[in-house]
């Protein structure tokens, strides 16, 4: 079995199949936590986790606030808006005072990509992303990877499609470098605008014809529609994306069986997803947020479990 | 490890589980409210042998369910890597019942310590007894077993080996080691 030695979590890119894998593992023993009568366990009791959210989450940060809470570690939040920021201090200045108050975890979510790695160089504490910019959300991958695992068992040799805004998601990307890493067949569609130039150098098929992705697809995950990302006319309209590329009950007559509807939220309902196929028998939607908290439980309980890891720090 | 003495066989093993289970069915007079919690791995394994024994002798299975310590640990910020999380088992409702908590080698107590803990989250039982395999002293902390297979005087530079067949693939013994 593989021993954890990284320090932060920056991406699911320089991480290998075992350590995936063992966060995966991990992350199925402290499902069963959240189903206890008491939903606590004293493994991280003493730690303390600082929640950076310089951008708008409502999923990503109950859940990691869920996840620190169950570990017995204590928290602190955040945002951009009710702090310093506003009158100006730079990101680093507020990361390094809160450092300064003795934290053992830092997540930060930023809407400039990078922003993760540069607090990692100057910081003591282990960084997790929780999402910057439009590079890379590791959790939601890995909460996506083990959502897939646990429904059909493996994630080897399963076809996954991925539709929509593939150009701005981080959540794409990260399930592209993860899901390919372990072993899936990954098929990226949406509007040629919204494609990336020399995506199929990652590792995937690029297909333009969503019912042909919907046929062949055992997982599809939906993206959202980023509104707060299209000012610069990638689409024609929002209504002319949903006529296009927007997952109904119509075009999925032609699914697999077993097919899972994944989406990382939050929902345009009506664009990306109708409300009936959001609502409906394929969708895994509600389980991917449940099992998002045993993931990131796992994340925290193997970054900060052990003293080792501070210690002996590693490079990134 | 040049002389490793063998303590307990496969025979040993069966005789002393059986008796356990005849002592746990005497005290709590049969098999009522009654549930066996091991703790991972080998005391998983003699909770279910445990409880076949029960079976055989009162005719009736109890529920029984397997107990991950490792994040109730207190050493747990010390140790150099991170102990590997496994599932805990815990189907039934422990509240009222009378736990029989299974390990195979009582020690320090530290281990009993985290699963008392641990089992304590789980409901309020009625009662929590403890049933180990092998007792090899050197307590840490003001624990005892109510049922023990076999008590076994040890010096701290020796370490007392469980081997099962469901788990390390090789006959039943119980072997004791020297560190060098």
């Amino acid at each position: 079995m593989t021993e954890w030695t990284k320090h932060n979590l920056l991406d699911i890119q320089n991480l290998t199949k075992e350590e995936i894998e063992l966060i995966l593992n991990t992350a199925k023993s402290f499902k069963e936590v959240s189903s206890r009568d008491v939903k606590k366990v004293p493994a991280l009791r003493g730690k303390t986790v600082a929640l950076l959210f310089f951008e708008n989450s409502t999923r990503t940060r109950v859940s990691f606030e869920l996840a620190a809470k169950r570990l017995s570690a204590d928290i602190i939040s955040i945002s951009a808006s009710g702090s310093s920021l506003s009158k100006g201090e730079s990101i680093l200045d507020t990361a390094k005072n809160i450092e300064a108050m003795n934290v053992s975890a830092v997540v930060v979510r930023h809407s400039t990509s990078g922003v993760p790695k540069i607090l990692a160089e100057h910081l003591e504490p282990s960084v997790i992303n929780a999402g910057d910019g439009c590079r890379a959300h590791p959790t939601q991958a890995l909460l996506d990877m083990f959502t897939i695992r646990e429904k059909l068992g493996r994630i080897e040799a399963i076809e996954v499609g991925i539709v929509g805004d593939i150009l701005h998601s981080r959540v794409a990307r990260s399930n592209i470098w993860g899901l390919t890493k372990l072993g899936a067949k990954v098929t990226v569609c949406g509007p040629s605008t919204l494609m990336p130039v020399e995506v199929e150098k990652l590792g995937v098929k690029v297909s333009y014809d969503i019912d042909e992705v919907i046929k062949q697809s055992d997982v599809l995950m939906v993206l959202r529609i980023q509104k707060e990302r299209q000012q610069d006319n990638f689409l024609p309209s929002i209504r002319e994306y949903a006529k296009h590329f927007g997952i109904n009950k119509e075009r999925l007559k032609f699914a697999k069986k077993n097919l899972l509807i994944m989406h990382p939220g939050p929902t345009n309902r009506g664009v990306e997803l109708s409300a009936e196929v959001a609502d409906g028998e394929y969708s895994v939607i509600l389980d991917q947020v449940t099992n998002g908290v045993a993931v990131r439980m796992a994340i925290l309980y193997l970054l900060l479990g052990t003293k080792e890891t501070i210690e002996e720090k590693q490079t990134l | 490890m040049n002389n490793v003495p063998k303590i307990m066989d496969k025979e040993s093993i069966r005789r002393a589980l059986m008796r356990i289970a005849h002592e746990i069915l005497e005290k709590n007079k049969g098999t009522e409210d009654l549930c066996i919690i091991g703790i991972r791995t080998r005391g998983a394994i003699l909770a279910e042998r445990i409880n076949e024994c029960i079976k055989e002798i009162e005719g009736k299975n109890v529920s029984v369910g397997i107990l991950d310590i490792t994040l109730y640990r207190d050493d747990l910020t010390l140790v150099s890597h991170q102990p590997i999380v496994h599932e805990t088992l815990i189907n039934f409702d422990i509240t009222n019942k009378k736990v029989i908590l299974v390990d195979d080698v009582l020690f320090t107590g530290r281990t009993i310590r985290a699963a008392l803990d641990a089992l304590i989250d789980f409901g309020r039982p009625a009662n929590i007894q403890l049933a180990v395999l092998v007792d090899r002293g050197h307590r840490e902390l003001p624990i005892r077993a109510d049922y023990v297979g076999k008590n076994i005087p040890t010096s701290l530079e020796e370490s007392v080996k469980v081997i099962l067949e469901e788990t390390d693939k090789d006959m039943d013994q119980v072997l004791i080691e020297t560190k060098r």
